[in-house]
C-alpha cells in the first residue's frame, strides 16, 4: 500500500490551479450530479473562529458536460483521477459510475448543504457496485450515531475504501447583527476544528474494518497527518488548507516525512493504527516543543 | 499561478478610520491594477483579499477598514511582523482607455491610488460616509470628494470611460449611467485562486468566480 496526499472535493480547481493539483499524488474532482447545478445563492462562505462554513451547493456542469469538456482537461493534468460523484438517487449514482473509466470513484454520500438521496449509504454503494469495476471510495459524514456501523455496510456492500470525513453542519452568526452569516444560514463547518472529528472517526472505521481510509478534517501540517495515519488512515487529503495555502501539499508532505521519523519511522505509512497499540516511543521534551508544529504555524 | 511569499510589514498607519498597511515587496509582482493579493491574518484561518493600493519599486501597500476579524487582524501588525501574501490574483482594470474617469465610494477607493499612477492620474469621483472616511482621497490624485448624502452619481458626467469600485449599490447606480463601466465587485471568499467556489456571482447568465474572472468585470449582471 502506498499513501497518497489528495485533495479534499471541492477544495481545489485542477484547471485553475493546475500546478496544485499536481503537487498531489491524485487530484479529486468537484463533486460531479447528472444535472448541472448553479449552487447555492451567496453568501457562500463565512469564517469561524476555529473553521469556516461552506454553502456552495454541489455547483458543477452536470454529467454530460463534466464528461464531454471537463474530465478531458483533467486527464492532461497528468495525475490520476478521483471523481467525486454525487446524487439525489442511488440511481443517479450508479449513472455516472458506468460512464466513467480509468478513474477511482469517490461517493459523496454526505453533503451537507444539498437534499439527501433517500437510500443508505450502503444501497448507494451496491448500486454502483453493480455498474462498474472502478475502485468505489465512500465518503461518509462524521454527524451519524455509529460510524463503524455505516463503514461495515459500505464495505459489505462491495466498497473499496472510505473517505473520511466530510464536512459538518455548523452556523455562523455576524457579529454586528446577530444574523446568519450564510445566505441558507447553515453550512458545511470545516477546518482546524473538524480534525478531532475526523480523527475519532478513522479510528473508529479502523478498527470496525479492513478497507483503506483517506484521512481529512482540518490538516493543518504534517504532524496532523501523522495523527491520522496514526489512528488508522492510508492516505491523507487537505480540504481547507488549501485555500489558506495552496502551497501546503509539499509542506505538509515534507512535515509528515519530518514528523515520522521524529517517532524513527522511515515511511509515514509505518506509523498507520499505532494510535491502537501500546507504543514504546516517547518524544522528549524538547523534541516536542521545538519539532512539533503549533496550530496554525505554516 | 502565483505562490504564497512571506513579507514583512514596513508600516502600518492610520488615515482616517482606514488602515494602510505597507509591505517589503520582495520578489511578488504588483501585478494590474484591479488585481488582488490574499493577505494572512494572523491568527485567522482564512486569508482576506485585499487589491493593491500602492506599488513603489520596494514596498506593496493595502488600504484597508478594520471591521472584521481578519481585518482587525491585520491592524494589529507593527513594523517587523510578518505575513504571507498570495498574489497578484484575479483580472484587473482593463487600461486601453482614452477618457479614464475613476469612481470610488469608501474602502472601494483601495485600488485607485496605483490605478491612477498607471493611467497617468485622471479624474475621480470619491465618496464617503463621513469627514472622516474622507481622508483617505489624500491617496488619490484629481479626486472630486462628495461626503453622505451627496452621492457620487450626482457628478458623474456622461463621455467618459468609468473605472469603478465600492459598494454594490453604488456600482448598480453607476452602470446605470455608465453602461460599459468597469466595475470592481466583492464577494467573500476562502482562497482567491479558484478553488472554494465561494466568489461565484452571476454574470450575464453564467456563474463566474469573481477571484479567477473578477474582480473587474465589464458589463456585468452580477
Amino acid at each position: 500500500m502506498q499513501m497518497l496526499l489528495l485533495n479534499a472535493s471541492g477544495c481545489l480547481d485542477g484547471l485553475t490551479a493546475p500546478e496544485v493539483a499536481r503537487s498531489l499524488d491524485a487530484f479529486v474532482s468537484k463533486t460531479v450530479t447528472p444535472e448541472p447545478r448553479g449552487g447555492n445563492d451567496p453568501v457562500r462562505i463565512a469564517e469561524t473562529n476555529h473553521g469556516m462554513l461552506n454553502s456552495i451547493g454541489l455547483q458543477n456542469p452536470g454529467r454530460e458536460r463534466f464528461l464531454a469538456e471537463v474530465l478531458p482537461e483533467l486527464r492532461k493534468l497528468g495525475v490520476p483521477l478521483w471523481i467525486s460523484v454525487g446524487g439525489f438517487a442511488a440511481h443517479e449514482y450508479a449513472e455516472t459510475c458506468a460512464q466513467l473509466a480509468d478513474v477511482t470513484i469517490e461517493l459523496n454520500l454526505s453533503c451537507p448543504n444539498v437534499d439527501e438521496a433517500p437510500e443508505s449509504a450502503a444501497e448507494i454503494v451496491a448500486a454502483c457496485r453493480a455498474t462498474t469495476p472502478l475502485r468505489l471510495f465512500a465518503k461518509l459524514s462524521p454527524a451519524v450515531p455509529d460510524i463503524a456501523e455505516v463503514a461495515r455496510a459500505v464495505e459489505a456492500a462491495g466498497a473499496d475504501g472510505l473517505s473520511l470525513v466530510n464536512t459538518m453542519r455548523g452556523l455562523e452568526l455576524d457579529e454586528r447583527t446577530l444574523q446568519p452569516c450564510l445566505a441558507r444560514a447553515v453550512g458545511g463547518y470545516s477546518g482546524p476544528a473538524l480534525k478531532p472529528i475526523a480523527l475519532a472517526a478513522v479510528y473508529a472505521c479502523f478498527r470496525a474494518t479492513e478497507l483503506p481510509i483517506v484521512g481529512m478534517g482540518g490538516v493543518w501540517n504534517g504532524r496532523e497527518a501523522l495523527e491520522l495515519i496514526a489512528a488508522g488512515a492510508s492516505s491523507v487529503a487537505l480540504g481547507t488548507v488549501l485555500f489558506a495555502d495552496p502551497g501546503s501539499p509539499a509542506r505538509v508532505r515534507r512535515e509528515l516525512q519530518e514528523s515520522a521519523e521524529l517517532f524513527g519511522l522511515e515511511d509515514p505509512l509505518q506509523a498507520r493504527g499505532l494510535a491502537h497499540e501500546p507504543h514504546a516511543q516517547t518524544l522528549t521534551p524538547d523534541l516536542t516543543t521545538t519539532k512539533v508544529p503549533a496550530f496554525f504555524a505554516n | 499561478m502565483p505562490w504564497r511569499a512571506l513579507h514583512s510589514v514596513v508600516a502600518n498607519e492610520q488615515i482616517g478610520p482606514y488602515r494602510l498597511l505597507r509591505v517589503a515587496r520582495g520578489a511578488t509582482e504588483p501585478g494590474i491594477p484591479g488585481q488582488f493579493f490574499m493577505l494572512e491574518a494572523p491568527g485567522r484561518v482564512l486569508p482576506r483579499p485585499m487589491s493593491l493600493c500602492l506599488a513603489t519599486p520596494g514596498e506593496l501597500g493595502f488600504l484597508f477598514e478594520p471591521i472584521g476579524r481578519g481585518t482587525r487582524a491585520l491592524a494589529a501588525l507593527a513594523p517587523g511582523d510578518e505575513l504571507h501574501i498570495l498574489g497578484p490574483l484575479g483580472s484587473g482594470f482593463r487600461l486601453d482607455v482614452e477618457r479614464p474617469l475613476l469612481v470610488g465610494g469608501g474602502i472601494g477607493v483601495a485600488p485607485f491610488p496605483y490605478l491612477s499612477e498607471a493611467l497617468g492620474g485622471p479624474p475621480a469621483i470619491l465618496g464617503f460616509r463621513t469627514e472622516r472616511h474622507a481622508e483617505a482621497a489624500a491617496l488619490v490624485p484629481n479626486a472630486q470628494v462628495v461626503v453622505e448624502p451627496t452621492r457620487v452619481t450626482e457628478l458623474l458626467e456622461s463621455g467618459y470611460d468609468v473605472l469603478a469600485c465600492g459598494p454594490e449599490p453604488m456600482l448598480e447606480a453607476v452602470r446605470v449611467l455608465a453602461p460599459h463601466a468597469q466595475l470592481a465587485w466583492e464577494a467573500p471568499m476562502a482562497c482567491g485562486y479558484g478553488a472554494c467556489y465561494g466568489c461565484v456571482v452571476d454574470s450575464d447568465g453564467e456563474p463566474k468566480r469573481l477571484c479567477v474572472e473578477g474582480p473587474v468585470l465589464a458589463d456585468a449582471a452580477a
